[in-house]
C-alpha cells in the first residue's frame, strides 16, 4: 500500500462527566499518515491538546488488536467506523482522504451512561452475564474433556457465537438500543453445547429479564446490530434465543 | 534466606504429597476469611472463581471496565496439556521436560512438574465450562503443534484461544459475583500494599472514574497483574498493561525475580512509523504452516512473489533442520535479527522477514483436500482454492487482522514479520506455594517469575495462568490461612491504612504538581527506545551500563518536567499513565542491572559476550544456574539474592534444535 499524508477536521463529543450536558468540539489534525490506526490519530491529537494546556479526549481502549472489546467510538454515524467486521482500534487511516471531516461520538444508549467524553459505562453487560451467562461447574468437578463428544457443526456454531467481544456496538447501532444480539450470542454459545444443557431454560429467562431491567430496548429485527458487529455475530442467534425463550417460558411452571 | 519450599520426595510425588499434607480451612472458617485479588486475567479470574467457590470472601479488582477485557484475551495460538489424545508419545514427563529445556534450565523442576501435572485438569475444567475448543468430525478435541516441541499437545479455538479461555474464567467469576462470594471492582487500580506486622493485609486503590482513593482489607493479597513488557513502550501487550502493582509490592519488600528475562516473539507485524502505539502479534501457530525466508541477495528490492524459489533463503530450515520453522521463540527471533542486521531484511524499513504460506497452502492442505474429494491431478488454481479454505478455518481471524493493519492480503503475498516484545518470564519471586517473600502476599500468572525459566514455550502462558488460579492457589492459600482463622478483619481506620493512603496521596500530588512541559507518552517512548536498543534482543556490558545512566537521567527529567493535564478527582487517563510510567522507569533500571549481572546467555537473555562460534546462546551453568532475586534497598539500590537451581531429573545440556 502506498502511504500518504492528510489533514482532517475532527468533531468530537466532549462531556466532562455524567452530569455534564456535553457538546461537540472541532479540532483540525494535520500530517496524519495513512498507515496510522484511528486511535493513533487520536493519540496525536491528544498530545497536541496536552501541549496546548487543554484536556485530552478520554476514550476507552486497551488491546488495540480488536479482541478485548474495550474501544467504542461512533464514527460518522456508525459504531467502529466504516469498515466491515472491524473494531475502531483496527480501523486505519487509509479509510480516509485529505480534507475529510470525521464526527466522533460515544455509544448512545440509556443503559450505557457516558462517564466522560467517549467513555461509557457498560457494566450492564456484566450484570446480564451474572444473571446466567455461565455453566455452573465448580473447579475440580469436570469429567475428562473427551468424555462428551460434541458434533463439529454445533461446536463451530457455538464458537462463532462465543466470539462476541462484548463491545456494545450492537446496542449503539440499534435504534431501540436493544442488547439482544449480545444476549443471544451468549445464550446460543451455551445452548449449543451439551455441557450447557442443564441450565438452558433458566439461563434464557434470567438473562432476558436482566436485560430488560437494565433498560435496553426491544428488538424490532432491523438487523443493524449484525451489520456493525466487529465479530460478525449473526442475527440467527436472536432467532435461536427467541426459540429458547419461548420453550423455556412454556415449560416453566415456576 | 530464600526458601523455595519445594516439598521433599521424588519429582512426580511432590505435588500429591503436598496436597495430602497441607493444612485445610474448614468451610465455616473460610467464610470469615477475606482475600484480595488484583487483576482479573486468566490467573486472577480463575483464582477469584475457584476461591469464591470454596467459600472465601473475595474482592477482585481490575483497571479495565470489565474483567473480560484483561489482556489474556489476546493470546491467540493455544494452551498446552499433556493429554496425549493424539497418541504421539506425549506425557506429563515430556511436557515437564520440554518446558524446563525450553526455559533453558532456569526454571524450578518442582514447579514445572506440577504445572505439567495439572495441565490435564485445566482442559477438562474449561470444556466443562463451555469453552468451544476446536474439534474433529468425530466430536473429539483437536490439537496442533507449537514451537519448541515435537508432539501435538496444543488445544485451541481458531486464533482466539485466549479469548475463549478468559471468557470461561470470566463467566465463572461473574457466577461467583452473582452468588455473593466475590465482590468485583472495575475501573480500580491498586496503588499500594498495606502491611500490618510484616504481613500483607490490604491495598490502597484508586477509583479511576472519580479519582478517589479507597482502602480494602484482606487476610491475604493476590497479585495477578500480568507482565511488564510495556517497559519497552512498543510491545504486543495491551496499552494498559503495567508493572505498577508488582512494583509497589517490590518496594514493600517482595523480591523481583529474573527481571531481565524478556521474551521477544519472532512473529509480529513490523513497526511502520514513529506514530506506532503498539505491536500486533501473529500467532506462533502460523509457523506450523508458514515458512520463514529472506532473499539470498542482500538488499533485494523485488516483490516477494517475483523472487524464485532457488533465490530464497529459508534460514531456519537451513540452520536448524530438525526443528526448522518450529524452533523456540528466542532462537527464531535472534535468527531474524541476524539476517536483518546482515542486510537481508525486507519491506520499506528492511527490518522484516517473510512468513510465507503458499507452500503448505498448496502442498499440505490443497493436496489433502483434493485427495479427500477424489480430484486426480488437480491444477494449481484448485489446490490454492481448497488450501485457502482450510487455512481460513485454522487462522482466518489472524489473516484478517494482518490485512486490516497492513493493507496486504496474506493469502496472496507473504506476511512481513519481525520480532517484538511479547512476554516477561521475570516477575515477583514466589515460593512453591506462590507466596512472595512477604507473608500473605501471593503472585500468580505472568506476574510471577516461576515456571518458564529464561524462555517460555508457546501455548504455556495460558496453561500457567489457569494452573495457578484454578488448581494451585486453592490448596496453597489454605496452608497459610489455616493459621489466620483467629485474625479478625482489621478496620481500615488502622494507622497502617492511614499512612499508606497518605503516601499514595502525596505521590499523586507530587506528580500533578510538577507542571512541566513534556507529556507522559514522550517519556514512555524514550524509555522504550533505551530498553529496546540496549536491553533488547542482544545485550552487552557497555550498552547496559550506558542504559542505566540514561534511565537515571530520564528519571530526573521525568520528575522535574512532566506535564499532566486535568485534575486528581476526575477520570484522568494521563495521571493513570504517569504513575505507571514512573514505575516502568525504575523497573527499566533494575532490568538493565540484572542483565548486566548475568554474564551468560540463556533463553531470551542474549549477552553478546557469551555465544558459541556459530552465534548460538551459550549458558554458563557453573556460575549462573540460579534465580536472581532482587531486594529493593532504596533509590537505584538493590541487593542480589540467589536461589540456586538444582536439576535432578532434567540434566542441563546445551540446547540444540539442529
Amino acid at each position: 500500500m502506498e502511504q500518504y499524508m492528510m489533514n482532517l477536521t475532527l468533531k468530537v463529543w466532549r462531556q466532562k462527566n455524567s452530569a455534564d450536558r456535553g457538546g461537540f468540539e472541532t479540532y483540525p489534525v494535520k500530517n496524519i499518515s495513512s498507515e496510522m490506526s484511528f486511535l493513533e490519530m487520536i493519540d496525536v491529537l491528544n498530545e497536541e491538546l496536552i501541549i496546548q494546556g487543554k484536556d485530552p479526549i478520554a476514550f476507552d481502549h486497551d488491546c488495540r488488536e480488536g479482541i478485548c472489546g474495550m474501544c467504542s467510538m461512533y464514527i460518522n454515524g456508525r459504531p467502529h467506523g466504516p469498515w466491515q467486521a472491524n473494531t475502531v482500534c483496527q480501523l486505519h487511516m487509509r479509510a480516509y482522504q485529505n480534507g475529510d471531516t470525521i464526527v466522533v461520538e460515544p455509544w448512545r444508549a440509556n443503559a450505557f451512561p457516558v462517564i466522560k467524553d467517549l467513555v461509557v459505562d457498560r457494566s450492564a453487560f456484566d450484570r446480564i452475564i451474572q444473571a446466567g451467562g455461565y455453566i455452573s461447574v465448580n473447579t475440580g468437578n469436570a469429567v475428562d474433556a473427551n468424555a462428551v463428544p460434541v458434533e463439529k457443526d454445533k461446536a463451530d456454531a457455538a464458537f462463532a457465537a462465543a466470539s462476541c467481544i462484548g463491545c456494545g456496538a450492537c446496542v449503539a447501532a440499534c435504534k431501540n438500543s436493544s442488547a439482544l444480539l449480545f444476549v443471544s450470542a451468549k445464550v446460543s454459545h451455551l445452548a449449543l453445547l451439551p455441557q450447557g444443557g442443564p441450565e438452558r431454560k433458566t439461563r434464557a429467562l434470567n438473562m432476558v429479564a436482566q436485560m430488560d431491567k437494565e433498560g435496553f430496548g426491544s428488538c424490532t429485527n432491523t438487523g443493524a446490530c449484525e451489520a456493525v458487529c466487529p465479530k460478525e455475530i449473526s442475527i440467527e442467534n436472536i432467532a435461536r434465543l427467541n426459540r429458547e425463550y419461548m420453550m423455556a417460558g412454556a415449560a416453566s411452571a415456576k | 534466606m530464600l526458601d523455595s519450599k519445594i516439598p521433599a520426595g521424588t519429582l512426580e510425588d511432590k505435588w500429591t504429597d503436598y496436597k495430602g499434607h497441607c493444612k485445610l480451612v474448614n468451610p465455616a472458617n473460610k467464610r470469615k476469611l477475606e482475600i484480595i485479588i488484583v487483576g482479573t486475567g486468566l490467573a486472577g479470574a480463575s483464582a477469584a472463581a475457584a476461591l469464591g467457590e470454596l467459600g472465601y470472601k473475595v474482592k477482585a479488582f481490575c483497571f479495565q471496565d470489565s474483567p473480560r477485557r484483561a489482556h489474556s484475551i489476546a493470546a491467540q495460538g493455544g494452551i498446552n496439556a499433556a493429554k496425549n489424545y493424539q497418541n504421539d508419545g506425549d506425557s506429563v514427563f515430556r511436557l515437564f521436560y520440554d518446558t524446563v529445556k525450553g526455559g533453558d534450565y532456569r526454571a524450578r523442576e518442582g514447579n514445572v512438574h506440577r504445572l505439567a501435572e495439572v495441565s490435564v485438569n485445566i482442559i477438562d475444567q474449561c470444556v466443562a465450562q463451555g469453552v468451544p475448543f476446536a474439534r474433529e468430525y468425530g466430536g473429539l478435541l483437536n490439537n496442533r503443534s507449537f514451537g519448541g516441541t515435537q508432539v501435538k499437545r496444543t488445544f485451541y479455538a481458531a486464533g482466539q484461544t485466549g479469548q475463549q479461555l478468559l471468557i470461561g474464567a470470566y463467566q465463572a467469576l461473574e457466577r461467583q459475583v452473582a452468588l455473593g462470594n466475590v465482590q468485583m471492582y472495575n475501573r480500580h487500580e491498586m496503588l499500594d500494599i498495606v502491611m500490618v506486622d510484616d504481613k500483607a493485609r490490604g491495598i490502597i486503590c484508586r477509583n479511576l472514574v472519580n479519582g478517589e482513593l479507597e482502602r480494602h482489607f484482606g487476610h491475604a493479597v493476590l497479585l495477578c497483574t500480568g507482565g511488564y513488557g510495556n517497559v519497552f513502550y512498543l510491545s504486543t501487550n495491551a496499552m494498559g498493561s503495567n508493572v505498577t502493582a508488582a512494583w509497589k509490592a517490590h518496594k514493600k519488600g517482595a523480591f523481583f525475580g529474573n527481571p531481565c528475562f524478556t521474551q521477544i516473539h519472532p512473529t509480529c507485524i513490523p513497526v511502520s512509523g514513529d506514530h506506532q502505539s503498539k505491536l500486533t502479534l501473529m500467532s506462533e501457530s502460523l509457523r506450523n504452516d508458514g515458512r520463514i525466508w529472506v532473499p539470498k541477495k542482500q538488499g533485494d528490492t523485488r516483490k516477494p512473489n517475483d523472487i524464485p524459489e532457488e533465490e530464497r533463503d529459508y534460514y531456519l530450515e537451513r540452520r536448524y533442520p530438525a526443528f526448522g520453522n518450529l524452533v523456540p521463540r528466542d532462537v527464531a527471533s535472534r535468527a531474524a535479527k541476524e539476517r536483518c542486521d546482515a542486510g537481508y531484511g525486507v519491506g520499506t524499513t528492511k527490518q522484516a522477514v517473510y512468513l510465507d504460506f503458499k507452500y503448505n497452502l498448496i502442498n499440505k492442505y490443497g493436496k489433502t483436500e483434493a485427495g479427500k474429494l477424489g480430484i486426480e491431478n488437480p491444477d494449481l488454481e484448485t489446490l490454492v482454492r481448497l488450501g485457502k479454505e482450510v487455512v481460513k478455518e485454522e487462522y482466518g481471524n489472524l489473516f484478517d487482522m494482518y490485512e486490516k493493519i497492513t493493507g496486504e492480503n496474506p493469502y496472496e503475498v507473504p506476511m512481513r514479520i519481525y520480532p517484538a516484545v511479547h512476554y516477561t518470564m521475570g516477575g515477583l519471586w514466589v515460593d512453591y506455594e506462590l507466596m512472595t517473600n512477604v507473608k500473605g502476599l501471593y503472585c500468580l500468572g505472568e506476574a510471577n517469575f516461576s515456571d518458564h525459566g529464561a524462555n517460555r514455550l508457546g501455548a504455556s502462558a495460558l496453561m500457567q495462568g489457569l494452573a495457578d488460579g484454578y488448581f494451585v492457589i486453592p490448596y496453597t492459600i489454605g496452608n497459610y490461612l489455616a493459621d489466620e482463622i483467629a485474625t479478625k478483619p482489621i478496620p481500615t481506620s488502622h494507622e497502617a491504612f492511614e499512612q499508606t493512603e497518605k503516601a499514595v496521596r502525596d505521590r499523586i500530588n507530587t506528580l500533578m504538581n510538577i507542571k512541566g512541559k513534556q507529556t507522559v507518552e514522550s517519556f514512555h517512548k524514550r524509555l522504550g527506545k533505551i530498553m529496546w536498543e540496549k536491553c533488547g534482543m542482544a545485550r552487552h556490558a557497555a550498552g547496559l551500563q550506558e542504559a542505566i545512566s540514561e534511565i537515571q537521567a530520564l528519571k530526573k527529567e521525568f520528575w522535574s518536567d512532566l506535564r499532566i493535564p486535568g485534575s486528581i478527582n476526575e477520570m484522568n487517563p494521563e495521571l493513570d499513565k504517569a504513575g505507571r510510567v514512573a514505575d516502568f522507569i525504575e523497573l527499566g533500571e533494575l532490568m538493565c542491572k540484572d542483565a548486566l549481572a548475568r554474564n551468560e546467555s540463556c533463553g531470551g537473555h542474549f549477552r553478546e559476550e557469551s555465544q558459541t562460534e556459530e552465534g548460538e546462546a551459550k549458558r554458563n551453568d557453573e556460575q549462573y544456574a540460579y534465580v536472581a532475586a532482587w531486594e529493593f534497598k532504596g533509590e537505584s539500590n538493590w541487593e542480589l539474592h540467589k536461589e540456586v537451581l538444582n536439576f535432578e531429573i532434567a540434566k542441563p545440556t546445551q540446547r540444540s534444535y539442529k
